[in-house]
């Protein structure tokens, strides 16, 4: 059995007991990386040497007997969304190509913290914005289960990752499904914390009231120790819950009794595929013969939870990534160019007589905003930045932002009580299995709406996470969801390790060649 | 409510973005594709629902003010586009 088929659980346990070295560990991962990520574009940047001096330093400490970090010599990827001193952190943007943080995200930080080797940058939706990992202006990821299929996203380089072995653990964030709908296309555990159980300071921001950074794993287990690295109270981000981190990772083995699971019966409406639903359904018997109770429950607004995320998160992202303007940082237009273009553009107009629209031409201020930011910003992120702008421009703020909060609440209030009568909600994460890259290329719409299961938790500010429960004829992974009220993230763990305990999905390899 | 080419550009303008003809052509057609979708919350009575911002009931947090150290300005400038030794540079804003 080679080091990289081992869990981050079994592996931090080795290195506690100095049967493996960090290095040896690291050394292990980086040659995987090597050989297979050419095929998966799971990586940015990956770091070598840098990588595998922290590593060597772990190692010196721990030889020196020094007290060590929870996660000491594992190595971690990172999604390319937190700031990271010296690193570039890019958002897979031309507009942030060459952006180096000054300071550390709390989440990095603490990584640091905790002794973990941060091995590589990956890939993702550009500014977390897709559900496919097409959108990346550094090409797209590859399903490392069929190299011709998306691996959903935003989070897909992390998720790639983890499920190639090119990672024993990743960190992803996630907006309306950005953690689990890769996870469960990748056939990997991710799961999205509570709305501020993990500090979101030096997130790059893409909706601030929704964003949320969270652990993406072979396990359960393994995702219950990262979360328990990265989660708590931060002062630095005014939206961080002021509790104590859990220890999830000691409670994570211990079975919940008397666990009521809910079904939503419009998770199983109309677009789900039958091996999906039989899959979920399967995993809703595997919990019974674990001695749950499954109850119906229904989620009366659910079907409107798309309609109001494609209001509220393009408003946040259009307030939010109204910063880059090519003055302060990122990328920025030929200046050069920019004036010859105006130049050229009043010459014309002057020419044709038409003095008025001369005089209304952007001024080079101006002019330099909008060129910088239509040359580095993606299809993608520039129909986010519009649709968000429409909607809060006067006169369509009522009919649009203040109605989608108004949903929300409603939306929220269908949480509440169903998480009255049941501990857990169980359902399916993706409609479909992953599929294949172009597909949905020129059909935003059809894009957004696989958002259907995973956005809800978002706006409601629960918690969620994805994990596999079967296989589609066509050899790819199916996942399953589980959604449990604020702060339940240790149940959601335990619940998944229970399943993960007596069932083999999890343990499901990707062609090892690739 | 349906969106027309016309919104669409003045829109970018709005949100300092700048379009060829093709791409207002497409921008407009999925944007009107988008806002037909999310036209549906319009059958949702949601007349005396408080509208909710954010996912917690946020309360101000405050902070001791004590004055701590703050990004040098070096560190600050270090990603401009364009800069001098204290300031970012950006094209003339005033007249000729």
């Amino acid at each position: 059995m080679s080091l990289i088929d081992l869990s981050a659980a079994e592996l931090v346990a080795q290195l506690r007991r100095g049967d493996v070295s960090s290095v040896e560990v690291t050394r292990a991962y980086l040659d995987r990386i090597a050989a297979v990520d050419k095929k998966i574009n799971a990586f940015l940047r990956v770091d070598a040497d840098r990588g595998l001096s922290a590593a060597k330093n772990i190692d010196a400490r721990r030889v020196r007997g020094a007290a060590l970090g929870l996660l000491a010599g594992l190595p971690v990827a990172v999604k390319d969304v937190l700031c990271t001193v010296d690193e570039p952190t890019t958002c897979a943007s031309r507009m942030l190509e060459r952006f180096v943080p000054p300071y550390d995200a709390t989440v990095i930080a603490k990584l640091r913290t905790a002794d973990a080797v941060l091995i590589g940058w990956t890939n993702m939706d550009e500014f977390a914005m897709g559900g496919s990992g097409e959108n990346s202006a550094f090409g797209p990821t590859r399903n490392p289960w069929d190299t011709e299929r998306i691996t959903g996203g935003s989070s897909s380089g992390s998720a790639a990752a983890v499920a190639a072995r090119m990672a024993p653990a990743a960190i992803g964030s996630d907006t309306g499904g950005s953690i689990r709908q890769p996870a469960g296309l990748c056939g990997i555990t991710g799961l999205k914390p509570t709305y501020g159980r993990v500090s979101r300071y030096g997130l790059v921001a893409f909706a601030s009231s929704l964003d949320q950074v969270g652990p993406m794993a072979r396990s359960a287990e393994d995702a219950s120790l990262l979360l328990e690295a990265i989660a708590g109270h931060d002062p630095l981000d005014s939206t961080s819950l002021d509790r104590p981190a859990e220890k999830y990772s000691e409670s994570v083995g211990r079975p919940l009794e008397k666990l009521r699971l809910g079904v939503a019966k419009e998770h199983f409406g109309e677009g789900l595929d039958t091996e999906v639903a039989a899959a979920v359904r399967e995993a809703i018997r595997v919990y019974e013969s674990l001695g749950a109770t499954v109850e119906e429950i229904s989620l009366p607004h659910s079907k409107y939870a798309v309609a109001t995320y494609y209001i509220i998160a393009p408003c946040e992202a259009s307030s939010n990534l109204a910063r880059y303007d090519g003055a302060h940082y990122g990328y920025r237009t030929d200046e050069k160019a920019m004036l010859a273009e105006l130049e050229a553009e009043r010459k014309t107009l002057i020419a044709a007589g038409n003095k008025e629209a001369a005089d209304d031409l952007d001024s080079p201020l101006v002019r330099m905003y909008r060129r910088s930011r239509s040359e580095a910003f993606g299809p993608e992120v520039k129909r986010r930045i519009m649709l968000g702008t429409y909607a809060l421009s006067a006169g369509y703020y009522d009919a649009y932002y203040l109605k989608a909060l108004k949903v929300r609440r409603l939306i929220r209030r269908d949480y509440d009580e169903a998480f009255a009568k049941v501990d857990l909600i169980i359902g399916p994460v993706t409609a479909t299995p992953a599929y294949k890259i172009g597909e949905k290329a020129d059909d935003p719409l059809a894009m957004y709406l696989d958002d259907v299961y995973t956005v809800s938790a978002n706006l409601a500010g629960c918690c969620g996470i994805a994990f596999p429960c079967g296989m589609s004829s066509g050899g790819l992974p199916i996942g399953v969801q589980l959604q449990g009220p604020p702060l339940a993230e240790d149940r959601l763990l335990r619940a998944t390790a229970m399943f993960q305990c007596s069932t083999m999905w999890h343990r499901r390899e990707v062609n090892r060649s690739l | 409510m349906s969106l027309t080419r016309a919104d669409v550009e003045k829109v970018s303008l709005l949100a300092r973005l700048r379009m060829s003809e093709a791409e207002l052509d497409a921008m407009t057609e999925q944007l009107g594709q988008v806002l037909g979708y999310v036209e549906q919350l319009a059958e949702l009575d949601t007349d005396g629902v408080e509208p909710m911002a954010h996912a917690l009931d946020v309360a101000n947090v405050l902070v001791d003010d004590v004055v701590r150290p703050s990004l040098a300005r070096d560190a600050a400038l270090a990603n401009a586009p364009h800069r001098d030794e204290a300031c970012f540079l950006v094209p003339a804003v005033l007249g000729e």
